[in-house]
């Protein structure tokens, strides 16, 4: 990771302190996660009706474990974002529940092998996609996917929302996933 | 495994990335996304979405020493591991062998072969494993709400199509359908309901509570 090409200095800088904090346990970058995101994630909680200090405690335990965790980040499918969000999804899950939320069964190998810079520059496009699409969704529209994706719409309300512009990013996920699949095949 | 054929939608799948699935259910979708590379794929990018609804959102401003007091942890070992890692055994993918708590399924018959091991039953639903034998049919049944049922062994076939290893059904209230196991080894499902089945003139009603069916 000493020499980087030219490509890769075009990642998110939520990519780059992520793989800083992954690869080489990176406090400071690690500090620029925290002020990126534990404004970000507190708002999430509170919107859940959390009081404010509880919240700060689970926007603590969600940024320890994105830190002690960081070895399962994977840059080519799901972004930073996408990866910190399910951990905070998870952990209020838990906490609202006696029992441990239902998750699926991981692939990722111990051992990782090199990344491929320009998957996750494409995944990273795809993202910014998402997000000005967004965005650009009437007033109201946006309001229901924002709801729903903070934990404010029950499953019968989401099962009425209809189709999110999903098309390429998954396409760019599925590659990510493809060359994972063929790494583990290496491995047996 | 890339023959399945009956897949989650999206708006389930980002039923269950918001936490707004019921635990029945987010257990069949977990152990779906386990066995299915595409839906796999589907789930990642609803996160996608999620991740982009976390970034976009206006900020709130934190407690200034929390900052100080997170940094300082960082250098502590964990004391359990945050995120677990579910791990498949024989036919039962990783979510399955999490809510056995790692033992064997408890079969119980509902007689003529067919037998369940109930693995959560609360106030959200009920999801258990189903035993049919090959060339058996699943006595009719009616269901208050939504039914998703996964096959984890053989297959089986109904008014909705045929349904193999990997693939999910999902049914609602509307539907009345006579699931039947196709001849050879036994179909093993896990199939989630919200309220309980109601089974018809199978196991006499009088005797359900006694089944918990
Ligand atoms: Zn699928
Ligand atoms: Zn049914």
């Amino acid at each position: 990771l000493t020499d980087r090409s030219a490509e890769d200095r075009e990642y998110t800088e939520q990519t780059l302190w992520m793989l800083a904090v992954r690869d080489k346990r990176d406090k400071a970058a690690f500090g620029c996660l925290f002020d990126f995101y534990a404004p970000r994630l507190k708002a999430m909680i509170l919107r859940n009706g959390i009081s404010g200090s509880h919240a700060e405690d689970i926007v603590q335990d969600v940024l320890l474990t994105v830190w002690n965790k960081a070895g399962q980040f994977d840059p080519q499918r799901a972004g930073v974002s996408g990866w910190i969000y399910q951990i905070a999804r998870n952990r209020q899950i838990d906490l609202a529940r006696k029992y441990n939320r239902p998750v699926p069964e991981e692939l990722r190998t111990e051992d990782r092998t090199e990344e491929e810079a320009g998957q996750i520059l494409a995944l990273e496009q795809e993202t910014q996609k998402l997000k000005r699409a967004l965005a650009a969704l009437p007033e109201e529209q946006r309001e229901m996917v924002e709801k729903a994706y903070l934990g404010e719409l029950t499953h019968s309300d989401i099962r009425n929302m209809t189709g999110l512009p999903l098309g390429t990013i998954k396409s760019r996920i599925r590659l990510g996933l493809d060359r994972l699949r063929n790494e583990l095949k290496d491995l047996r | 495994m890339s023959d399945v054929k009956h897949h989650i939608a999206d708006d389930l799948l980002a039923a269950y990335v918001s936490g707004a699935l019921p635990h029945p259910y987010a257990i069949v979708v977990a152990s779906h996304i386990s066995m299915c590379d595409e839906c796999r794929v589907r789930h990642e990018a609803q996160l996608a979405v999620g991740g982009s609804v976390l970034e976009t959102l206006e900020t709130t401003e934190i407690t200034a020493d929390m900052k100080a007091r997170v940094m300082d942890l960082l250098d502590d070992t964990p004391a359990k591991p945050a995120i677990r890692v579910p791990r498949r055994q024989g036919i039962y993918p990783g979510p399955v062998v999490e809510a056995l708590k790692g033992g064997q399924p408890k079969w119980r018959s509902l007689g003529m072969g067919v037998k369940q091991s109930i693995l959560f039953a609360g106030e959200e639903g009920s999801v258990r494993l189903l035993y049919i034998p090959g060339g058996q049919a699943v006595p009719e049944h009616g269901h208050n709400g939504l039914e998703m049922t996964l096959v984890l062994q053989g297959a089986f076939s109904d008014e909705g199509g045929r349904y193999g290893v990997g693939d999910v059904e999902v049914t609602d209230e509307h539907v009345d359908h006579v699931p039947t196991a196709e001849p050879g080894p036994a179909c093993i499902c896990l199939a989630a309901t919200d309220a309980p089945l109601r089974f018809k003139g199978f196991v006499p009603r009088l005797l359900q509570p006694v089944f918990g069916i």
